[in-house]
């Protein structure tokens, strides 16, 4: 029996698919309509306006801690810049630290030294198996709030106290003159750069070596030191002092701050240490042996060898886990640090009461993040496959 | 004829090993010093608080007289930290959970036994069903308000309906997205880099605030189901790209093999290709269930009470101020019991399959 036309039809494999994704499609649209439609009625019941003209209106609250100028007569738009602001200052000195710890114990994890490695798996096994809010719950409310009060607060050298208040750092007075050292600064470290291409083209050439890194080192410290002295020192440090109840002058980092950079770098370094530990590890055995064999001393085994390759394994996952850490400062809003998800997901659509624009500005902002990352990834790592066999 | 000599002495046994290990260089040396003092300033101080100097009888604040840790705070409060609110006449529910639970876990973590899979899934499709109605009552049982639910026990609940759920829907948007139908795999990729690149606490925001405008009128979501249709879909989107891993690491001939067979898309998928991919993969759903559990606690900034929003609870109690030390002490060595013991049994899982193959 010959199949007939219509079986041949509803069986060939490109109808059957396109059938499939009709309904698919359909059924997202349906959905996707079905809740647009509820909440349109939802939100003519509750009397609320979509759009986001309500960004322009002020917002009448105050924000504890801003890197702008902020008060409550500004926007809804100028809180989430301060949010954004705040979410991206706590992420990037978790990163700044997170990547310390985390390198520090990852190679502390291979060392030679059983209890060095020991004590690095401790710390690994531990930070990782508890969750990080209750970690960010005990440095807040168990460490720092039960820090004793401004009068008898912990100091390091008498110019930096941690109390119950918050951290108090000296803070760089540049007077006149500092911005020659300012710019010098800057030029001699591009001179560096000029130095580094220029040893490295006639190495390549020549095979001669030039000690590129001493003499950058000594070339900027040098001529920094040098200007320091001959404009008579134009940078002074405000150094906190003790004014009635609390410190004056100086630079405060509120408590909050303080803890949530705690929590998420000591965190974040226990997964990074064992990035590290793997790209290390990923580097063959037979690699050292080669780099040593033709004559190479253990810091250039080190440098020129083991390095690059293990880096080209962990630069990846460690975005990710920089990207993590970013993510995870949303918890902030926990310990009432003004952070993105706090001042705009909370204050502002409490105030507002415009759910969807806000919380999908707030999505956007860490998708876009994300997205970003990722982007910067793929091009990493399609710029490293060119050095593979 | 050559003599057989014992090696020196400080090369073997535990002279040898500490030379080895310990002393092996003048920097080696140092680092062991260095690490021993700083053993000396971490523990004795940590164990003489958790042991040695802490309080464990008594019944209120008064008795907690030691300069260690006043563990009579726990005691006290243990009824809440493990059932929340829930109502003392119906304790016996959960405890009949939690006694089934623990019975299935402990069969399937002895070796050796027969029936594993017949528990397991005993364990995740038959267990839930029961626990829904223990839970929220029906059938007879009075009914009990998710507002009443709390501790230890709301935080398994979240994570075993986040887990239960979660690897279905994961299994679903993997094959959307390796799919070759074009709408569906943009659907699915859509789907997964969306709730994958946002995090957790603005998916329970907006479960909280949004889902009851997408609603009609009248329609009203417990706080928890929301919070749990959250967590379910934000876990879902991991999950879907550890099974993609795993469907990636298939060999190509598998697939040729089934369809030469005249097998069907979903016959090859639930025969063939899931089985083994799958299989592969536990060790990593393991891995994000761990990420999950940990996750639950977030939904105390919602408002919900789990085990760490009890604890947090229970330390602003008046009776008990300044105790959250035992608190956060008491709630991370839980967490990290369960955390540590499921990471320890994917490791086990994985050499067990690794001889397999």
């Amino acid at each position: 029996m010959r199949p007939s036309k219509f079986s041949n039809f509803i069986f060939n494999r490109n109808v059957q698919g396109t059938f499939y994704q009709a309904i698919t499609l359909s059924l997202v649209i349906l959905g996707v309509y079905y809740i647009v439609q509820n909440t349109a009625e939802n939100m003519m019941a509750r009397g609320l306006a979509s759009g986001f003209h309500f960004l322009g209106v002020e917002s009448q609250f105050d924000i504890g801690m801003t890197l702008i100028e902020y008060s409550p007569t500004s926007t809804y738009f100028d809180a989430f810049i301060v949010g954004l602001l705040n979410t991206l200052l706590v992420a990037g000195i978790g990163i700044f630290f997170a990547t310390i710890i985390g390198f520090a114990f990852g190679i502390m994890r291979l060392s030679s030294n059983w209890l060095i490695a020991k004590i690095a798996e401790t710390y690994i096994e531990v930070i990782r198996n508890i969750p990080l809010l209750l970690q960010i719950f005990f440095w807040y409310f168990a460490v720092l709030r039960a820090l004793p009060k401004p009068k008898e607060s912990i100091a390091f050298m008498d110019s930096i106290f941690l109390n119950n208040r918050g951290l108090f750092l000296p803070n760089p007075n540049f007077s006149e003159g500092s911005s020659v050292i300012f710019y010098l600064f800057w030029i001699t470290i591009v001179i560096s750069i000029f130095i580094f291409i220029w040893s490295k083209r006639r190495q390549n050439r020549t095979g001669i070596t030039f000690p590129a890194f001493y003499f950058s080192v000594a070339l900027v410290a040098g001529v920094f030191f040098a200007a320091l002295a001959a404009t008579g020192f134009p940078v002074s440090f405000d150094i906190p002092e003790l004014k009635g109840f609390n410190y004056k002058g100086g630079m405060k980092l509120i408590p909050e701050l303080v803890a949530l950079t705690f929590a998420l770098s000591m965190y974040t370094a226990a997964f990074i240490a064992e990035v590290v530990r793997a790209g290390i590890m990923a580097v063959s055995k037979g690699q050292t042996e080669a780099a040593r064999s033709v004559g190479l001393k253990e810091g250039l085994v080190l440098r020129l060898v083991i390095i690059p390759q293990a880096l080209r394994v962990i630069v990846p996952p460690l975005t990710n886990q920089y990207l993590n850490l970013t993510k995870n400062s949303s918890l902030a809003a926990a310990i009432a640090y003004p952070d993105l998800v706090l001042v705009f997901a909370g204050t502002a659509l409490m105030q507002t009461g415009q759910a969807i624009e806000i919380i999908g500005m707030v999505m956007g902002v860490y998708l876009f993040l994300s997205l970003f990352t990722s982007i910067i990834m793929n091009l990493f790592n399609r710029s490293m496959r060119v050095g593979e066999r | 004829m050559s003599k057989n000599i014992t090696p020196p002495v400080i090369e073997i046994g535990i002279i040898g090993w500490l030379r080895k290990n310990l002393f092996s260089t003048w920097y080696n040396t140092i680092l062991t010093l260095i690490g021993l003092y700083f053993i000396y300033l971490i523990i004795p101080p940590l164990l003489s608080w958790i042991f040695f100097d802490a309080t464990f009888s008594g019944t209120t604040r008064a008795d907690c007289t030691s300069s260690g840790a006043c563990w009579v705070f726990i005691k006290q409060n243990m009824k809440l930290i493990i059932y929340g609110l829930y109502p003392s006449d119906e304790l016996w529910r959960v405890n009949i959970a939690y006694f089934l639970l623990t019975v299935s876990i402990v069969y399937l973590l002895v070796p050796n036994l027969k029936y594993k899979g017949v528990v397991g899934i005993f364990l995740l499709v038959i267990f839930p069903i029961i626990c829904v109605f223990l839970f929220s009552g029906g059938l007879g049982l009075e009914n009990v308000e998710t507002r009443l639910w709390g501790g230890l026990f709301l935080t398994l609940v979240i994570a075993g309906v986040g887990i239960v759920l979660s690897l279905p829907i994961g299994i679903m948007l993997a094959l959307g997205r390796r799919s070759k139908l074009p709408v569906v795999s943009l659907l699915s990729t859509i789907f997964i880099e969306v709730w994958r690149g946002v995090p957790l606490i603005t998916v329970l925001f907006m479960a909280s605030n949004m889902f009851p405008l997408f609603m009609p009128e009248g329609v009203n979501f417990d706080k928890l189901i929301r919070a749990l249709i959250g967590v379910m879909f934000f876990s879902a989107a991991y999950l879907a790209e550890v099974v993609r891993g795993g469907l990636q690491a298939m060999p190509k001939g598998q697939y040729e093999a089934s369809q030469a067979a005249g097998l069907t898309y979903w016959k090859m998928m639930a025969l063939i290709i899931l089985p083994q991919s799958l299989k592969v993969v536990i060790p990593a759903i393991i891995g994000s269930f761990i990420a999950l559990f940990k996750d639950t606690t977030l939904v105390l900034i919602i408002g919900l009470f789990d085990f760490l929003g009890i604890i947090q609870f229970v330390g602003t109690n008046p009776d008990w101020l300044g105790f959250s030390h035992e608190g956060y002490v008491f709630a991370a060595a839980i967490f990290w019991v369960f955390c540590f013991g499921m990471s320890r049994y994917s490791q086990r899982l994985e050499k067990k399959l690794d001889t397999g193959n």
